[in-house]
């Protein structure tokens, strides 16, 4: 056993994790029975689905307060994933800034390249429970398509995939890469051709088949339990970033940055950090052109709240209600709703949300690559490129944990592009 | 007694079935929805479904996204829908009226002020699709003091003890989904259905309507026989597709999409 894995809280391999064994006991133990943070949250879906989603609830419920299932949990994160992931400290990136640390949490090195295994992982464990032979997935940049792909080969099911048109063109090579694992990838062309798109197609094929069909949602948002259960598998980044920050540095961060698209990454990494309140927390939203022209992804630093796929949060809506077409250079968080327990973070104050513009993801994304020779996905360079930010402002004995929840592979022909080179 | 009760048990009570048309509020436009509903009533209707348009309808089919978008294009808002309702009431004062939509565009304007505008345009019932009963309670603490009956759907994966809670809760009628999937699918199994309605008799004296994947004369009849009605969306909606691609509003063209309403109402009463 590696000397990291021996001071992870809560998480010595098959035990319940400590942020889920802690029942009902403070506000940040939610959601309540109801699937519900504050106002937020809830189950909004049509009625053939309602049965569906309540004998998921009953199941997690169950099987999360087992330790085998945690047991199979950890060994499939440890020996199929490539966990922990390493904290690293980007000595050459903080310097140019003259301010805090920056450390980054490498879920870019986790098998597949992103964070969204550690949901697929979990959420198989459940599918297979449930005994459905058949899996479906929406994704919007491919990652957690791959994953579930990823999971699916793994275990036999069969797997469908719903994914935007707009994307299947401009993430070509995921979309190979879900085939070569035997997944069918559906191209969805209504509506704006994107993930929300892909996420009613999602809900379509569920209520159709929902008799052997087990619905892998990829982020925080969707109908209670989804939330909850997607944060708790995630949530191994921030166990682990936490007892890592103890290790390596005596204390806490003074700060955690994830980017927020669904907000799954960022809840994960934020989520064990909660109820440490000297650790300020900052979600990063896809701010596009720029949140003042209207052309971006970030429904918590200007939506409102609404209910959209399921669940009550902040959405982008017009004044009649109808969903807005968001704009983003990363194609990850390029989704009108997010998560309800970030609506919820936000509404207390637990958490600053933000937002960086598409340049400005750009801008550090070419950094990490020129400085510390790391190509990060352009959904975790808004995270990075808010926190080069924050670090100027802060002293050199502070430091700054970042969620570097992917790797920039799949970006390099987008990046190419806006370059004008042809790859 | 509610509109929509009153017309039901007048239609029962003349021991025939209820016949319940959809369609997408602004599809084409205000003026030639406003000239269908009437000549749906016409045909035969009892009661009109009117869809709000939403842009992420993930409980319909293509046929009925692709109305919603159509209404959509030209800007149909509520206040568009509460101005079609006020349009048809200024000469049918006996048609009940059902909206039929999903949350967020009620989230958008605010309980009170959609239940306030419903009730004055001449609305009679609402049927939000992704409001499940344990969701709904604040909505319906504002319906029940205007006499808005509150219509949930019943689908074949609801279980017993969600039944119980949905008959608690529902005025009007109760909406029996006829299968597994969205509207406008095509594989409907009436032994099970016939079950299932029987079942829900033993529950609550509400009517039973039965929809999805009815589509022609056929299924009409079939549903018809083990229930209380049907309600016909998705073929009528593509109907009215058909006759905005024609580019005609004229009243033969308007008559000529609703034909299949007719038939149906010819063969329910046969």
């Amino acid at each position: 056993m590696s000397a990291l894995e021996t001071v992870v809280p809560g998480a010595a391999p098959g035990t319940v994790p400590d942020t889920i064994a802690s029942t009902g006991q403070d506000q940040f133990s939610g959601p309540d029975v109801h699937g519900h943070f504050g106002q937020y949250g809830g189950v909004f879906v049509g009625e053939t689905l309602m049965a569906a989603v309540e004998e998921l609830d009953r199941v997690y419920r169950k099987l999360s307060k087992e330790p085998s299932f945690w047991q199979a949990f950890d060994h499939d994160m440890k020996h199929y994933v490539g966990r922990p992931s390493p904290l690293y400290y980007a000595e050459r990136l903080s310097k140019q800034f003259g301010g805090a640390k920056i450390v980054l949490k490498r879920e870019d090195l986790n098998h597949t390249g992103a964070h969204k295994i550690n949901n697929t992982i979990g959420q198989a464990l459940l599918a297979k429970y449930m005994g459905k032979p058949r899996i479906i997935a929406e994704t919007g940049a491919g990652q957690h398509g791959v994953a579930s792909a990823t999971v699916a080969a793994r275990l036999g099911l069969e797997c469908h995939v719903y994914m935007g048109a707009e994307d299947v063109q401009r993430q070509s090579a995921n979309v190979y890469r879900m085939k070569l694992m035997g997944a069918n990838v559906i191209p969805v062309t209504s509506g704006s051709r994107t993930l929300k798109d892909a996420l009613n197609e999602a809900l379509r094929d569920w209520a159709t088949n929902v008799d052997n069909t087990y619905y892998i949602i990829g982020t925080v948002a969707g109908p209670h339990p989804y939330p909850m259960l997607v944060r708790d598998f995630q949530a191994i980044i921030g166990r682990e970033a936490r007892a890592q920050s103890l290790q390596e540095y005596g204390r806490l961060p003074d700060a955690l940055v994830a980017c927020v698209g669904g907000g799954s990454n960022a809840i994960g990494l934020f989520h064990p950090f909660l109820r440490d309140s000297d650790v300020a927390i900052y979600g990063v939203e896809a701010g596009g052109d720029g949140v003042e022209t209207g052309r971006h992804a970030a429904p918590l630093s200007a939506g409102k709240p609404g209910v959209l796929h399921g669940n009550r949060t902040y959405v982008m809506s017009d004044a009649n209600g109808q969903i807005m077409e968001t704009h983003s250079v990363s194609a990850g968080l390029d989704y009108p709703g997010v998560g309800p327990e970030h609506a919820w973070l936000k509404d207390i104050g637990r958490a600053n949300y933000v937002s960086v513009t598409d340049t400005e993801a750009l801008d550090a994304f070419r950094m990490l690559c020129r400085l510390e020779g790391i190509i990060p996905a352009l959904e975790s360079a808004h995270g990075l490129a808010y926190a080069c930010k924050l670090a100027a402002t802060m002293r050199p004995d502070q430091f700054i944990v970042v969620n570097l929840s992917g790797r920039g592979d799949k970006d390099i022909h987008t990046v190419a592009k806006i370059d004008g080179i042809t790859v | 007694m509610s509109r929509l009760t009153a017309c039901i048990d007048a239609v029962k009570a003349a021991n025939r079935k209820v016949l319940i048309p959809y369609l997408v509020a602004g599809d084409p436009d205000a003026d030639t929805t406003v000239a269908l509903m009437h000549q749906l009533v016409s045909d035969g209707a009892d009661v009109i479904e009117l869809g709000m348009p939403f842009s992420d309808p993930s409980s319909d089919g293509a046929i009925i996204q692709l109305g919603a978008e159509r209404a959509l294009r030209q800007g149909t808002g509520l206040h568009t829908v509460f101005g079609i309702v006020s349009s048809f009431r200024k000469t049918n004062h006996t048609t009940p009226i059902v909206l039929m939509g999903y949350l967020n565009p009620l989230e958008a304007i605010g309980y009170d002020s959609f239940v306030t505008q419903a009730a004055d345009a001449g609305a009679d019932g609402i049927l939000i699709v992704d409001l499940p009963v344990s969701e709904a309670q604040s909505l319906l603490a504002l319906t029940r003091p205007r006499n808005l009956d509150m219509i949930f759907l019943v689908a074949p994966t609801t279980t017993e003890s969600r039944l119980d809670a949905i008959c608690e809760n529902s005025s009007g009628y109760i909406y029996y989904v006829s299968l597994k999937g969205v509207t406008g699918a095509a594989i409907i199994d009436t032994g099970e259905i016939s079950e299932r309605v029987s079942a829900l008799r033993q529950r609550t004296m509400l009517p039973i309507v039965v929809g999805f994947g009815i589509k022609d004369t056929a299924s009409a009849n079939a549903m018809a026989a083990i229930s209380d009605g049907v309600i016909v969306g998705s073929a009528l909606v593509q109907k009215i597709g058909e006759l905005t691609d024609s580019g005609k509003r004229d009243g033969a063209a308007i008559a000529g999409s609703t034909a299949l309403i007719k038939q149906i109402r010819q063969s329910l009463d046969a």
